[in-house]
């Protein structure tokens, strides 16, 4: 069986996506959210199973809509809830700087980097 | 506030464009937004090195691969001790080659058989043996995969290509965040004169889930 002919057997099923062997991340900010976690877990913050816990709750919640393509939008959310758990970074504080960000980007030129202002 | 000119150096030397999510320049929205704002205060809060993050990126999304779990295979292929010392320390005999779990999971290699094929999921989340097999793929993720594997294996095997006959048992094997499974996929026929490196090219990332077979000479 041809890699060739698996691709093009599984690309007619939506149920199962699936990619090449090729990068897993599909956006950047992908990568960030699982760096983060590995970062936060490398200093001791918590164990592995209890991620593994919280990402499964997560995922377990929104199992009817799950394909895959929201994994990491599920690890996001666990993983804000977590840093709150902990009191690492509050939700109010996130938000905070989240509208900050998003007011940067807003007032940012195509091609310029963005970046925060001083308040 | 401070930080700013550190968040800004950053996202400059970094090779992921966090800036701009969108496809033209975008509005920084939705999850690229939140993710990059919990960065920015982990960082300013001394809790995340960007330095260390992009390092750790790096490595799990370029360096760390199904390369890793090829060798391993290989030398079980071509090795009988190590085959032995892997199906009966999987750990152990992978710590030979320096992959050990990063999140201090055991890892249990299963081998195929003619009369037996195994195959990997993890119908919780997506746990997975990072260390030799990189990170999972998006279909290893998703929901359909996670339930399906376990209700009907041969179903999904059948649309991955892989057919298996009436008399060959499929095992599935459902990791968790301590125990992660590895296929070991049966040598194919007619590589007897090749070496480690060559073996070791054929051993697809698919077959050590168990999806899929291992590539012919």
């Amino acid at each position: 069986m041809s890699a060739a002919r698996n691709a093009a057997d599984l690309a007619a099923l939506p149920a199962l996506p699936r990619d090449d062997e090729g990068p897993v991340f599909r956006a950047p900010w992908e990568a960030q959210a699982f760096g983060m976690t590995l970062a936060l877990y490398e200093r001791g913050l918590f164990t592995w199973k209890e991620w593994a816990e919280r990402l499964s709750v997560e995922i377990a919640g929104a199992r009817e809509r799950d394909d895959g393509s929201r994994y990491y939008e599920l690890w996001l959310a666990a993983l804000e809830k977590l840093v709150g758990d902990l009191g690492l970074v509050l939700g109010p504080e996130l938000a905070r700087r989240s509208d900050e960000w998003a007011q940067a980007a807003a007032e940012t030129p195509h091609g310029q980097p963005i970046e925060l202002k001083k308040r | 506030m401070s930080g700013h000119s550190h968040d800004h150096d950053h996202d400059h030397d970094h090779d992921h464009d966090h800036d701009h999510p969108g496809e033209h320049g975008a509005p920084l929205s939705g999850p690229a937004l939140r993710a990059k704002a919990l960065e920015s205060l982990l960082v300013e809060k001394g809790l995340v090195d960007p330095a260390a993050l992009d390092q750790l990126i790096d490595r799990y999304e370029t360096k760390v691969g199904p390369r890793n779990g090829a060798r391993v295979v290989a030398r079980a292929w071509t090795d009988p001790a190590f085959k032995r010392r892997l199906l009966q320390d999987t750990s152990a005999a992978m710590a030979e080659f320096g992959y050990t779990g990063r999140q201090g999971e055991n890892m249990v290699a299963v081998e195929n058989t003619p009369k037996v094929h195994n195959m990997v999921c993890c119908t919780l989340c997506s746990c997975y043996p990072w260390p030799v097999l990189g990170l999972p793929p998006v279909w290893y993720k998703s929901a359909p995969y996670r339930a399906r594997a376990v209700i009907d294996p041969r179903g999904v095997l059948k649309e991955f290509g892989v057919t298996l006959g009436d008399d060959v048992e499929v095992r599935v094997w459902d990791s968790t965040a301590e125990l992660r499974y590895l296929v070991l996929p049966m040598r194919p026929p007619g590589t007897e004169g090749m070496t480690e490196d060559q073996l070791a090219e054929l051993v697809t990332r698919d077959s050590m889930i168990g999806t899929g077979v291992v590539k012919q000479p």
